[in-house]
């Protein structure tokens, strides 16, 4: 029984605990270890800030030191949510700033953040250490500047991909000369106009920081500069450069390159913005030690990427354009046969025509040479099922498949089919698959292979497939693992989901946007399904203004203790009970 | 499989499609039986809730091969759903409360071709639901004019500061400008939060201010009360634009120098060019910008 330990016993147990699943499970073995634990947990991960307010998070778990939260559904990366939506860490950081003085680290994605907010979190937090702002905004450059004045054992500042509004003035410069703690710095997100003193601010900070392991520029850092950073910071074990383009003078090349030799810890590359391919050399020193190498910012054709590549025998990740082709796919196959993720992003994605010679051959080659690749995110025009079937046969270990033929409904070339068998055969052979994003024609084929096999999938992409509610039917019945679904411009209405209401709240969250569901559904949904927020999102003004039967804009669904939200905008309705009563 | 169809603003097409293979599948599948209800009587008691399926329904193939679910429903719950999906698989409505009010006939936009009224008591419904639903947008379904290329919102799945690197790259080829993303952001005064539109989806003027319009409508006119009178289109979009061509507001933009300008004074493709964010600005301070517009064009001519 839980009294044959003295509390302090238990809780030094459970300080090896860490996994979130793990902490979750002790707090169900009875009430005293649920006591005990809950006092001792450290950090949380929220994976949406709906589901839960601040105040429960709090009551529950008075001593964090680590907080992480999610704001909006990812489909807001593509400008699918309308501004405004919600998002917004502010409550959270003033509930927090007084419940946990001792916070030591925030890390958020998708929220909406504050310069208010950024201050609070600077003074509010004596001992604070890491804050990770992904993909958020509503920021500018003076809320940076509370950061770096007033946290004074700084580790980690991690800008990356928020769009952080330049006010100008020089926030590097707030760093307090006394400030040597940072380990990691990311401001590649940043605009690419820099004054002098924002780049002599940021040499000397990073000469004054000796413990600094990840270092990413914006493109605003001249090469000529760079070679300074490198050689003050010869302990990086992570850089992005700034632009990667200047006159080609030959003592730029040659200080380059052998302030790159010096960093002999080196294990991932990005940045490279403008790279001209006669400067790609001089990292070459590096390449064999590189795990890690992003070129997706980087105009560089087939044949010199090939080059570099074949430098970079140990490679696990590459993201690069489709500049490289099938080509330099192969060779990729042939150089890097410790590859485990792949991403290749579409240079020209508007054009009517294709730019680059990338087809599925490429993938296919990648999938036969690199017998470790289990997460790939490839963009191209043209598929076949045979390609994906021969995909599954070698790679049966993908946990990550996200595959976008950039035309919507595009079939199989060859054979004109939808491509469900092709995805088909992937969902059956990768057994250990967790995230999948469709493309192509599918028809409602594919979700019956997804339902059937797709056991361990947590995360479902779907864009323009299906033909009718059977679709959604078999992915809501069939996938157990579920989490997240996001669907758009799908034939899917309500009978599936209501037929599957439960299912909703064992997920995360369901996004539907241009889909049939009908308003009346969503209203039922909302009444009956207390713990899901029921969230209609339409532009067009108030769906009652319309029939019941019209299919609603935008529909957010999430499961939640927190009930509906009140910060929501103009366009945003929540289902539920009171809004039944008061609409009717 | 499918072609694309003709769509309007809304996403409603002027067609209705040909849908019987999946209309069939979909009669065949909602049969609820009565037996499995009893059966499960003593399921009903436990703390379950009312929609049909919201227990891991037991499956059985049918002959069609498609699983058949067997829905269940508490004692307590509403049965409306249940009721709705009858033997004859139809789909219908039931004659709820909330449905008593809806004598709204479809706005004048849906332009289906049949008859697609769903007002009070309407049992009767078509064989296949799908075939009066509204179809969704297509690639071409975006609802505005298309321009160079019709693009889809949010298709390819780009993140946007990678398109705006691409942006950059593309304008150094000699592309046109239709086939690039240029995100900028609105703001209003008085809105509470701010829009992201890409400029580069509208080829005029024109286009651009009435969907600006729409987007900001709700704010001009503050919110839409529950009558549903002044949600209907018609009426709110001559309000708006009375407000936007008439006193208070104005469109200005800050271009490429950080200037702010008024929109409408330069060339359509001068304007996506230079176009770095946009503000719906009162008129009362709004004063000072059109001299200096002018003033400028002359000094770049």
């Amino acid at each position: 029984m839980a009294y044959s330990f003295p509390v302090e016993v238990l809780e030094h147990i459970f300080s090896f605990i860490d996994s979130d699943n793990d902490r979750n499970a002790v707090s169900l073995v009875c009430k005293s270890w649920y006591e005990i634990e809950r006092w001792c947990r450290r950090k949380i991960f929220i994976g949406n800030c709906y589901a839960v307010t601040p105040r429960i998070m709090i009551r529950r778990f008075p001593e964090l030191r680590s907080v992480s939260l999610k704001g909006k559904p990812h489909f807001a990366d593509f400008n699918l949510v309308p501004e405004g939506w919600g998002g917004y860490v502010d409550p959270w950081v003033l509930a927090m700033g007084r419940a946990y003085p001792f916070l030591e680290e925030l890390r958020l994605k998708r929220m909406v953040v504050s310069d208010e907010a950024l201050e609070m979190v600077s003074k509010s937090f004596k001992n604070f250490k890491v804050l990770v702002l992904s993909s958020c905004e509503g920021f500018t450059t003076d809320g940076l500047a509370s950061i770096a004045a007033n946290c004074r054992n700084l580790r980690e500042l991690d800008l990356r991909e928020s769009d952080v509004e330049d006010l100008g003035g020089n926030w590097l410069s707030c760093f307090p000369e006394s400030c040597t703690s940072l380990v990691s710095l990311n401001i590649s997100c940043l605009g690419s106009d820099w004054s002098l003193q924002s780049l002599s601010a940021l040499e000397r900070l990073v000469g004054r920081s000796p413990n600094l392991r990840r270092l990413r520029l914006n493109r605003a850092v001249p090469l000529d500069k760079l070679a300074n950073l490198l050689r003050r910071a010869p302990q990086l074990v992570e850089l992005g450069t700034g632009t990667f383009s200047s006159e080609l003078r030959p003592d730029v090349f040659s200080n380059l390159s052998g302030a790159f030799s010096g960093c002999k810890e080196l294990k991932a590359l990005s940045g490279f913005w403008d790279a001209v391919p006669s400067h790609l050399p001089a990292v070459y020193t590096i390449c064999s030690g590189l795990t890690s190498l992003n070129l997706s910012d980087a105009n560089i054709q087939s044949s010199d990427l090939v080059k570099l590549i074949s430098e970079c025998q140990n490679l696990q990740r590459l993201w690069v354009f489709d500049y490289i082709e099938d080509s330099g796919l192969e060779a990729l196959a042939e150089s890097c046969k410790n590859l485990q993720e792949l991403r290749v992003f579409p240079s020209d994605p508007y054009a009517m025509e294709p730019n680059v010679t990338l087809t599925e051959q490429g993938l296919v080659a990648v999938s036969e040479g690199c017998p470790k690749l289990e997460s790939v995110l490839y963009f191209c025009r043209q598929f076949t099922n045979n390609a994906l079937f021969t995909i599954a046969k070698n790679r049966p270990n993908l946990t990550r498949f996200r595959l976008c033929i950039i035309e919507p409904r595009t079939p199989d070339y060859i054979t004109l089919e939808p491509l469900d068998a092709g995805f088909g055969a992937i969902v059956q052979n990768c057994k250990e698959l967790r995230r999948l994003s469709l493309s192509g024609l599918l028809t409602d084929r594919v979700f019956e292979h997804i339902g059937t096999h797709a056991k361990k999938l947590e995360m479902l992409s779907i864009a323009f497939a299906g033909d009718s509610d059977l679709g959604l039917y078999h992915v809501l019945s069939g996938c157990k693992s579920l989490r997240k679904l996001e669907i758009r411009d799908c034939p899917f209405g309500d009978k599936a989901l209501l037929a599957n209401a439960a299912k909703l709240e064992t997920m995360r969250s369901l996004w539907m946007s241009s889909c049939l569901v009908s308003f009346e559904a969503c209203k039922l949904l909302g009444q009956k399904m207390p713990r899901l927020n029921v969230e209609v999102i339409d532009e067009r003004g108030p769906p009652d203004s319309r029939p019941e039967s019209y299919p609603v804009e935008k529909l957010y669904i999430y499961r939640s203790v927190a009930g509906p939200r009140l910060d929501m905008p103009a366009f945003v309705w929540t289902m539920d009970e009171e809004l039944a009563l008061r609409l009717s | 499989m499918s072609v694309p169809l003709e769509h309007d603003y809304i996403g409603f097409s002027s067609e209705i499609p040909p849908m019987e293979k999946t209309s069939e599948k979909v009669k065949n599948s909602n049969v609820v039986t009565e037996d499995d209800e009893e059966r499960r009587s003593m399921r009903a008691t436990e703390l379950r809730l009312g929609l049909p399926g919201s227990e891991s329904p037991e499956k059985e193939e049918d002959k069609t091969g498609f699983v058949k679910t067997s829905f269940t429903v508490s004692s307590g719950a509403k049965r409306g759903f249940s009721d709705a999906i009858d033997d004859s698989g139809k789909w219908a409505l039931t004659a709820d409360a909330d449905l008593q009010k809806n004598g709204v006939l479809f706005s004048p936009r849906c332009t289906n071709g049949e008859k697609s009224v769903v007002g009070p008591g309407m049992k009767e419904v078509p064989k296949s639901n799908q075939e009066k639903k509204p179809q969704i947008s297509t690639a071409n379904g975006h609802g505005v004019a298309p321009a160079a290329k019709a693009q889809v919102i949010g298709w390819p799945p780009i993140r946007s500061f990678r398109k705006n690197t691409m942006a950059t790259n593309a304008v150094k080829k000699d592309d046109d400008l239709g086939s690039v993303c240029l995100y900028v952001k609105v703001s209003m005064d008085g809105a509470p939060y701010l829009r992201k539109v890409d400029i580069n989806t509208y080829s005029s003027y024109l286009e651009l201010s009435s969907a600006l319009e729409k987007m900001f409508s709700c704010f001009t006119i503050g919110q839409f009360g529950s009558h549903g009178n002044l949600g209907r289109d018609g009426l709110s979009e001559s309000r708006l634009i009375d407000l936007l061509h008439g006193s208070e507001y104005v469109l200005t933009y800050e271009d490429k120098d950080g200037d702010w300008m008024l929109v409408g004074d330069v060339p359509w493709e001068m304007f996506t060019d230079s176009c770095r964010r946009l503000r719906i600005m009162k008129s009362s301070d709004a004063i000072g910008l059109a001299p200096r517009a002018i003033q400028k064009c002359k000094n770049n001519n």
